[in-house]
């Protein structure tokens, strides 16, 4: 089976956009109601979480579409909807250089410092 | 990406369990072959809608009838939850419906067959959705992130599926003789084919090592199929009904029930297209996606003239 693979798309969009649309693309997506990202607060104290994504003509129809797809038992009660264009990630591929600076510094976390067992309440 | 090439990083994590995102560098193969896996899976969720669709205004009692309408949107849901997993490997919706609507992409051929009788529903439930569960339970810890994480909300979801099937086989082999013999009709007609739902036998399943060897698939064709036989059998067995399979014996040394064997010439028919319902089931959804393209063109014409009027105001405000 033939078909048309644009990598880098996901997650990605503005960058695209900003390059000028997608590369090679030979499939006329005018038609398609845009792609929303989803997120759901499933109670009261808790993030909204990424859930999943779906079509939709608007941002109305978004929310009403994600409470019949991700909240069909009771899952959320509060739902975030994003045009997945306006997400913008960054690269894996530069993950090594990016996170580096957090490697070497073990002293952040609790357990580094070496104290006596004797010592309550830290 | 200096110590490394993008191959090896990528074997690695495979090897280590560590998921693939979708902007992950990934070869190309893998990508090819997770969107033909995930959109075959996401159609077969979309047509499966149709044979089940069918009895909703026939069932025997609200109760059965709100909970087929639940199940069939169920369906529904998952399909969507698969394509959306489908669309971050970078192919758009319409193409897969294009696929689809072309007879370029395939969806799982049980849902060639038509359902006959009330009882066609709790054979369904149990024995396709069953067997549904038992090849998607693995996919849970597939390798690719978006498809594991698709497949663990499907997989909740579809637990209630076998259950109302299975309650549904349980009345009616409780009840009259008639009840009893349209159960143990839907089992005969539904039983083959169920089995079949795990692809080809091993010896004859091409794609079945490379997707082993990324992890895509967790067990083979023929290990899941052997492990539905064996649970299958018993829950047969606790509502009277009998398999429709008279070389079916338990093997002792192997631990695991034998059972006859299956006309893969059936199977291989019904692929290509020659089903008792496969012109039907596919002529239904291009009616409903043509028919239904004013309603996907009205509601973009209506948020862009309302994004224009907004704007439209903006500018007057300013001016």
């Amino acid at each position: 089976m033939n078909q048309f693979i644009n990598k880098n798309l996901y997650g990605d969009y503005g960058d695209k956009e900003q390059a000028g649309g997608a590369e090679g693309s030979n499939h006329n997506t005018a038609a398609e109601w845009p792609l929303w990202e989803v997120f759901i607060r499933s109670k009261a104290g808790l993030d909204h979480k990424h859930v999943g994504s779906l079509h939709a003509a608007d941002a109305e129809m978004a929310i009403e579409n994600a409470r019949d797809v991700y909240t069909r038992r009771l899952e959320g009660i509060s739902i975030w909807v994003v045009e997945s264009k306006y997400i913008h990630a960054s690269d894996p591929a530069t993950a090594d250089s990016m996170y580096e600076p957090a490697n070497d510094k073990v002293y952040r976390h609790p357990t580094f410092y070496n104290l006596p067992d004797e010592l309550t309440h830290m | 990406m200096t110590v490394h090439s993008f191959q090896q990083h990528f074997d690695e994590k495979i090897d280590n369990d560590v998921a693939i995102e979708p902007r992950d560098w990934m070869p190309d193969d893998y990508r090819k072959t997770l969107i033909r896996q995930i959109s075959q899976h996401a159609h077969s969720e979309i047509v499966g809608m149709l044979p089940e669709g069918n009895w909703i205004t026939r069932a025997p009692s609200l109760r059965r009838k709100a909970v087929l309408l639940a199940k069939v949107q169920d369906e529904g849901g998952h399909g969507l939850y698969l394509y959306s997993a489908a669309e971050t490997l970078g192919i758009t919706r319409d193409e897969m419906y294009d696929q689809l609507h072309t007879g370029k992409a395939k969806y799982s051929s049980i849902f060639n067959y038509p359902t006959l009788t009330w009882a066609d529903m709790g054979a369904i439930g149990w024995l396709v959705d069953g067997a549904a569960i038992m090849n998607q339970v693995p996919l849970c810890r597939t390798s690719y992130g978006p498809y594991a994480r698709a497949m663990v909300r499907v997989c909740k979801e579809e637990s209630f599926h076998q259950r109302q099937g299975y309650e549904i086989m349980m009345a009616l082999a409780n009840g009259t003789d008639v009840q009893k013999k349209l159960a143990q009709d839907a089992l005969n007609r539904w039983w083959w084919p169920s089995i079949m739902m795990f692809g080809p036998p091993d010896d004859n399943s091409p794609n079945t090592a490379q997707s082993m060897r990324w992890r895509i698939k967790r067990f083979t064709n023929d290990e899941l199929r052997q492990k539905f036989i064996d649970v299958t059998v018993e829950q047969a067995k606790l509502i009277g009904l009998t398999i429709p399979d008279p070389d079916l014996k338990w093997n002792e040394e192997r631990g695991h029930y034998d059972y006859g064997t299956i006309d893969w010439n059936e199977f291989w028919d019904v692929v290509k297209g020659n089903g008792p319902c496969n012109k039907e089931r596919l002529e239904t959804r291009k009616k409903a996606w043509e028919e239904g393209a004013w309603v996907r063109d009205a509601a973009l014409a209506y948020s862009k003239k309302r994004k224009a009027r907004k704007e439209n105001k903006k500018d007057n405000l300013a001016a």
